[in-house]
């Protein structure tokens, strides 16, 4: 299919065009020059930006379904018909696969990284992002609280660690290595937790500090497109903005194997918390902001907060139990053997809870005194701070004082007190919403084809319904948030899908995953280990646990070239 | 107060899901509009007016209106769905989730209705003078924030976990009830006349009074002496009762059960 988006205002940071009033080209699913004999589609008067990326959104797994499971209340919410073209759906904070789907093209987002994939449960996560249509999907993959690679790297032996974590994304056909409260899942295990860098896991005698950089070494040996994805220790937790600040220092003196950061730093608003008690909880965003600004080696997204009811989930099983205990809601726990133990439990974010409030003002901070758009990204850490269908109003908050303000009306005082967000006057425009919903995304995961409309970028592309000659959204935020929450059109590797904000034609994406290669004679070393402790401790054979490409769809392995021995 | 009459036709085998008999649908609508109002059995779509002749004067307000049901409607499910205002009368006996999520106006129910009736309660009331199935007054599947408002009143016997999850509101059953009245109870106030076991198992606030006599009482209840003609949450009851305070099995228990000696 050819077309050709006519005289739209173009915002693609990674290209550095900035509401230029110029067309899109598009043939054969990709960004070109020129194009001939093309369908034309006049978007004149209209935001023209690349397909949104979404980094860090957990939309699939084991996890997501025990929220589905444990949460029927939920799914009284959202219920939509089937209809000629989509399927029967429903659910708010847990919605179904085929929901998940539809409502990120609605949004304008053409690709998705579901946050935290335990290898374990690799091919039940694979079958249901099998089942989100209409996106390019990844997963990144736990690899924080691995019995092989913290038994590796407290030997010191950093190659094999690499071997492993390199066999380990093939395996689980994940895309990049996560990290989620390093030592403290393992801990769990042993109805602990760890609390700073230096505090020992149980039996393995490794310590956060050296699980971090480990896996920092291993993932710049490998060169892998994505950095390592890290939950810091400490999620959640009063003063925590130490540990978050000490985890930042880890990062230096590294270069990156490739043009990024050499750490994400994840849901960083849960992670800026001062104050000794809940009763003097305070922002330290500007703090954390200030260590991001001196950084060129770190970057973040931001978990922000929107009001409402949600539903937690994170391979932080510790974390879950503790929110559980404050809530005295219903919770959920899991322990996945050698890798990880997450958790479940429902939350509330009340305009009424200083505690909320805080939170709520804390994303915002972050994402208004960071600098540089491209290292702070746009994530709700769905469903976590927030359903990712809630970022139209996030957009509209970075994008008013005015609305931010109204908004603190509403909320409690705490925000106002302690926290710095009514003293800033910055509101983003297009080209850095551009760049904290989808540039610095695509940027930060090495996709060289996502992000921007440059000449042999995909043809994902999204235009909204906003003239910014004509709209102020410092004053017309409602506006801005309605426009956002639907495209006029939403491109997937060229074909129209969303038009006026109704799904228009369903289709199925890419799957990532990386293909890194070692040494053989490293990977027959590797093998004999893992034979030796599948067999010992694993319930599952290890033939029967990498996961075949007929589980995915479209299966794309990025082949990646290391430098491992 | 304006009529609409609904006399029930041929029903069919299995439930029949017609939440647009609510005094707020019909509001503003005429009798034909009515007919037309969709009604969900199985995995097909019909009409209010394939199971139901309607007849009467419908009112342009929700508050000026009742429906009267002819007859049973053993299969029909969600009757005064999210209803606000308004009375709808059931001559005969109804299915599931009569009432559920009401916030106000009466529901008349003269034969029996069937479980999750009055499910989550806002506010109103809903009168049956038969039966009630289990989960009367209870919270929907998952959901732990309960009825919160308005009144239940069955004459008859209820089955169990009736209250579960009350947050709010009043629930007075006659006869007996089931197992597990009152379970997770937290606000509001429960009268039955007798239980069989368990009742108020993990209820942290508000008050059940039983008139008849309890079965088997959980360990976690203390009891609190003797009261003569108590006045509980607003109500008066005649009687010496026997307090207990509970359930001890939860954390800062705050709840009361009375058990008329
Ligand atoms: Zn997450």
């Amino acid at each position: 299919m050819r077309l050709i988006l006519r005289n739209g205002f173009v915002y693609d940071p990674l290209n550095g065009i900035n509401g230029e009033k110029m067309d899109i080209c598009i043939e054969n699913g990709k960004i070109v020059e020129d194009v001939k004999d093309a369908k034309v589609i006049d978007c004149s008067g209209k935001v023209v930006m690349p397909g949104g990326v979404e980094i860090h959104s957990h939309i699939a797994g084991g996890k997501v379904n025990t929220g589905r499971i444990m949460r029927p209340e939920d799914h009284l919410k959202n219920v939509m018909p089937k209809t000629r073209l989509t399927r029967a759906a429903n659910g708010y904070s847990t919605p179904s696969t085929f929901l998940t789907g539809y409502l990120y093209a609605k949004l304008g987002y053409t690709t998705a990284f579901t946050a935290a994939m335990p290898p374990l449960m690799a091919r039940h996560t694979h079958e249901e992002l099998h089942d989100i249509p209409m996106l390019d999907k990844g997963a990144l993959t736990l690899m924080g609280n691995n019995w092989f690679v913290m038994r590796y790297l407290k030997r010191g032996d950093v190659e094999l660690a690499a071997a492993f974590a390199a066999w380990l994304l093939r395996a689980a056909k994940g895309y990049a290595i996560k990290v989620v409260n390093p030592g403290g899942g393992e801990a769990w295990g042993w109805g602990r937790d760890v609390r700073n860098l230096d505090d020992p896991v149980p039996h393995f005698d490794i310590t956060p500090r050296e699980i971090i950089t480990g896996l920092t070494r291993v993932n710049e040996m490998l060169s892998l497109p994505h950095s390592i994805h890290l939950h810091a220790n400490n999620l959640g937790r009063v003063g925590n903005y130490l540990t978050t600040l000490e985890t930042m220092e880890l990062a230096n003196g590294t270069k990156p194997a490739r043009e990024r950061q050499v750490v994400q730093l994840t849901h960083v608003q849960f992670h800026s918390y001062g104050g000794d008690s809940w009763r003097t909880f305070a922002s330290e965003a500007e703090s954390i902001a200030k260590a991001v600004n001196s950084k060129d080696n770190v970057i973040v997204d931001v978990g922000q907060v929107v009001f409402g009811d949600t539903t937690t989930m994170t391979a932080d099983g510790p974390m879950e139990y503790y929110l559980s205990s404050l809530t005295g809601l219903k919770w959920s726990n899991r322990n996945i053997e050698l890798e990880t133990s997450p958790g479940v439990t429902p939350f509330i974010y009340s305009k009424r809870s200083p505690v909320a409030a805080v939170q709520w003002a804390i994303g915002l901070e972050l994402a208004l005194h960071i600098k540089d758009p491209l290292k702070v990204l746009l994530t709700t850490d769905h469903p976590n701070g927030a359903p990712f269908f809630r970022y139209p109003t996030i957009i509209a908050w970075l994008m008013s004082s005015r609305y931010r303000e109204e908004t603190m009306k509403e909320v409690h005082g705490a925000a106002q007190r302690n926290t710095t967000l009514a003293t800033i006057d910055r509101e983003y425009d297009f080209y850095e919403i551009a760049a904290v919903t989808r540039a610095g995304q695509a940027k930060s995961l090495g996709l060289a084809e996502k992000g921007h409309l440059g000449a042999g970028a995909d043809a994902d592309v999204a235009v909204y319904d906003i003239n910014p000659e004509e709209v102020d959204p410092s004053r017309d935020y409602k506006l801005v948030e309605e426009r956002f929450s639907a495209t006029s059109y939403t491109i997937k590797d060229g074909e129209i899908v969303v038009k006026d904000g109704e799904i228009v034609k369903v289709v199925n994406g890419r799957t990532l995953y990386v293909d890194a290669k070692v040494d053989s004679e490293l990977e027959r070393e590797l093998e004999r280990d893992l034979d030796y402790y599948f067999k010992r401790f694993y319930s599952v054979n290890l033939a029967n646990y990498p996961v075949q490409e007929v589980y995915l769809t479209r299966p794309t392995p990025i082949e990646v070239k290391t430098n491992v021995r | 107060m304006r009529e609409v009459v609904l006399t029930p036709k041929e029903q069919p085998p299995y439930g029949l899901i017609a939440e647009c008999i609510s005094c707020d649908v019909f509001a503003g609508r005429s009798i034909e509009e009515i007919e037309a109002l969709p009604v969900y059995y199985g995995n097909r779509q019909g009409k209010l007016g394939d199971f139901f002749d309607v007849a009467g004067e419908p009112a342009d307000k929700a508050g000026e209106l009742r429906i009267i049901i002819e007859g049973d409607v053993t299969k029909t499910r969600w009757i005064g769905r999210d209803m606000s205002a308004g009375e709808i009368v059931i001559k005969g006996s109804a299915d599931m989730y009569v009432g559920a999520w009401m916030s106000g106006g009466r529901i008349v129910v003269e034969g029996d209705v069937g479980t999750f009736s009055g499910m989550q309660m806002r506010g109103g009331e809903l009168h049956v003078k038969g039966s009630a199935g289990d989960y009367l007054g209870c919270s929907y599947r998952g959901e732990w924030r309960g009825m919160s408002g308005g009144r239940i009143v069955v004459e008859g016997n209820a089955g169990a976990e009736v209250g579960q999850n009350l947050n709010g509101g009043r629930i007075f059953v006659r006869g007996s009830v089931d197992t597990f009245a009152g379970v997770r109870m937290k606000k509001g106030l429960l009268v039955v006349g007798s239980a069989i076991d368990r009742v108020g198992a993990q209820m942290t606030g508000g008050a059940i009074v039983v008139l008849n006599g309890v079965q088997r009482l959980l360990p976690g209840f203390d009891p609190a002496g003797d009261v003569e003609n108590p006045e509980i949450e607003g109500e008066s009851f005649e009687g010496v009762f026997r307090k207990y305070t509970g359930d001890h099995a939860e954390r800062n228990a705050r709840g009361v059960l009375y058990i008329k000696v």
